[in-house]
């Protein structure tokens, strides 16, 4: 059995789930600041992709990225280098795809937050960057958990938007959910139940740890100090 | 040093306007839930801009809407006690007061924090978590934190509302003598009358988002200038008052009584409660409505005679032996040295 889509599922979501992390979390952060107005357009649209088929998504990357678009043509022009039918292609679908879950777990922890805090960290003088890391952060820090996990569980997923920005290549641009569908379209039902049953494994153990980062206490003060007592 | 504070600021249909000169000592900042209060603390510490208006700190300019300066709360260096302390609850008690120095090396620092945890009696607890203390203990880690940041100024909010009553007093007594050593004006927020008056020597009414002057609290006490501080310095009852023939003349009760008519228009008379005593003879008389008991004393609602149907009734109290029951007949003497004309 060739590995290679693992691999490349694997990097492709990783990847991803590392922008995603910081640009989500900065949508949260500065759109929770915007007039009223502004922050609902913004919502919808960055909420959008959530709810659209993947192959709109798909279709809508293609418009931007292709060859002979905008920015594709120019990429070309300048670096000589296509920007779809790679492997890292399929990293701009995923993008696309898991920013709404991340932007939307976060902002909801960031509302959470009780902003006396940072109001009394600022009266003694801390900075605002350490306020937001070690202060903030931290307590939201179950939401911004579950956010990237949840994230990166969706990114491992991703079929439609890849599949049209990305193709399928064995051993070049083929992932897990591309493989399963090539499979399946020859005939090959004992490897395609195979890869299968490799996803949904390391689905489960992603939900498994988002069920455990959503249990309230789970590495709270309280359930430190519990165990420190025990 | 002192502080001086004239700012505005529009919320919807609430208008702050916040206009005092705080000195060099405590001054209590009294006024009824929703005043606007914690708002004027929020511009002084820079956390909330003012529409407009000017806050200055000793020779720093804090805030001015004209010259356009307003410097962050971090450089205001001013303490704010917040209503729930505001601890950050992911550090220890250690990395909250370490939160609070601001200058020199690490080991100037430990040897700071070294020093407040004993002044504030914190040894033991350096490693616990803000969840794990006492609303007392709370209170003590945030005041050192604040103190370690070097403020020129404090700023109190409800320092006791997040604690039990039976908690209160004897923390009361600790966080005035650990403010003691602090030079700078400090404002004490809080809507209690016996706080402020056992902690501050003067006080500011505020009502409806409107600082009134700042005066000596005995003189606040005992000539409140309108209902809502006569109401703070603790007076119940207050009746609609009219002048005639050189007498105050109380519709409600339709009795007038014979009381200098001063040059200050008024429109409600304030009885306080040492102004009312039961008297056998002379007097008003009057029937008892109600006996509310109470812990030390009974409460006793009075319907002067002649009075009009529904209007509002004396409110007095008596002590626990008396047998005065609803449907007696009492007199009242009033002190007419003691009523306030509002």
């Amino acid at each position: 059995m060739d590995w290679y889509p693992l691999w490349n599922s694997l990097r492709i979501a990783a990847i991803s789930t590392v922008v995603i992390f910081f640009v989500g979390i900065f949508a949260a952060y500065y759109i929770a600041k915007l007039p009223r107005l502004v922050k609902g357009v913004l919502d919808v649209l960055l909420t959008l992709p959530l709810v659209l088929p993947p192959t709109v998504v798909g279709y809508l990357l293609l418009r931007v990225f292709g060859p002979k678009r905008v920015i594709g043509a120019w990429v070309l022009e300048t670096f000589g280098v296509k920007m779809v039918m790679t492997w890292w292609s399929a990293i701009f679908a995923t993008v696309v795809v898991i920013f709404p879950l991340m932007y939307r777990t976060v902002r909801g922890a960031f509302e959470s937050f009780d902003e006396t805090l940072a109001y009394s960290g600022q009266t003694l003088g801390l900075s605002n960057t350490y306020i937001f890391w070690r202060i903030r952060m931290p307590y939201c820090r179950q939401g911004v958990l579950a956010g990237t996990v949840l994230a990166f569980a969706r990114a491992l997923g991703e079929y439609g938007a890849t599949s049209m920005i990305a193709g399928y290549t064995p051993g070049k641009t083929a992932t897990i959910s591309t493989t399963v569908y090539q499979l399946w379209q020859t005939n090959n039902d004992a490897l395609a139940m195979k890869w299968v049953l490799v996803n949904i494994a390391i689905s489960a153990v992603v939900l498994l740890a988002v069920n455990m980062l959503e249990r309230r206490d789970f590495l709270t003060d309280a359930s430190k100090a519990r165990r420190a007592r025990k | 040093m002192s502080l001086f504070v004239d700012i505005e600021k529009k919320l919807g249909v609430f208008h702050l306007r916040s206009q005092f000169e705080a000195p060099d000592e405590t001054i209590a900042l009294l006024g009824a839930s929703g005043c606007g209060k914690s708002m004027t603390l929020k511009c002084i510490a820079g956390i909330v801009t003012p529409d407009r208006g000017r806050i200055v700190l000793g020779d720093r300019v804090l805030f001015d809407s004209e010259k356009k300066i307003n410097l962050p709360p971090q450089q205001r260096k001013v303490g704010y006690l917040f209503q729930q302390y505001a601890l950050f609850p992911n550090m220890s008690v250690e990395q909250n007061i370490l939160c609070g120095i601001r200058s020199g090396d690490k080991a100037e620092k430990r040897r700071v924090l070294a020093e407040k945890i004993r002044m504030f009696r914190l040894e033991g607890l350096e490693k616990k978590h803000p969840a794990q203390l006492s609303g007392g203990q709370q209170q003590r880690v945030a005041l050192a934190r604040i103190l370690c940041s070097e403020p020129e100024a404090i700023l109190l909010d409800e320092p006791f509302s997040a604690l039990d009553s039976y908690l209160k007093w004897n923390l009361e007594i600790e966080l005035a003598d650990l403010l003691a050593t602090f030079n700078g004006p400090i404002l004490w927020v809080s809507h209690d009358r016996d706080e402020c008056y056992r902690n501050c020597r003067s006080v500011c009414v505020m009502e409806n988002g409107r600082t009134s002057e700042v005066t000596p609290m005995d003189e606040m006490i005992r000539h409140p200038g309108s209902v809502s501080a006569a109401r703070l310095a603790g007076c119940k009852n207050f009746f609609a008052a009219e002048a005639k023939d050189g007498k105050v003349y109380l519709p409600e009760w339709n009795v007038a009584l014979p009381l200098a008519v001063t040059e200050k228009p008024f429109t409600m008379l304030g009885i306080p409660d040492n102004a009312v005593t039961l008297s056998e003879s002379g007097g008003m008389a009057c029937t008892v409505c109600r006996m509310i008991p109470g812990v030390e004393e009974n409460i006793l609602l009075l319907r002067p005679e002649g009075s009009a149907e529904g209007a509002p009734m004396l409110r007095i109290t008596v002590a626990h032996e008396s047998d005065l029951q609803a449907g007696a007949a009492v007199r009242v003497a009033l002190d007419y040295s003691k009523l306030l004309l509002l």
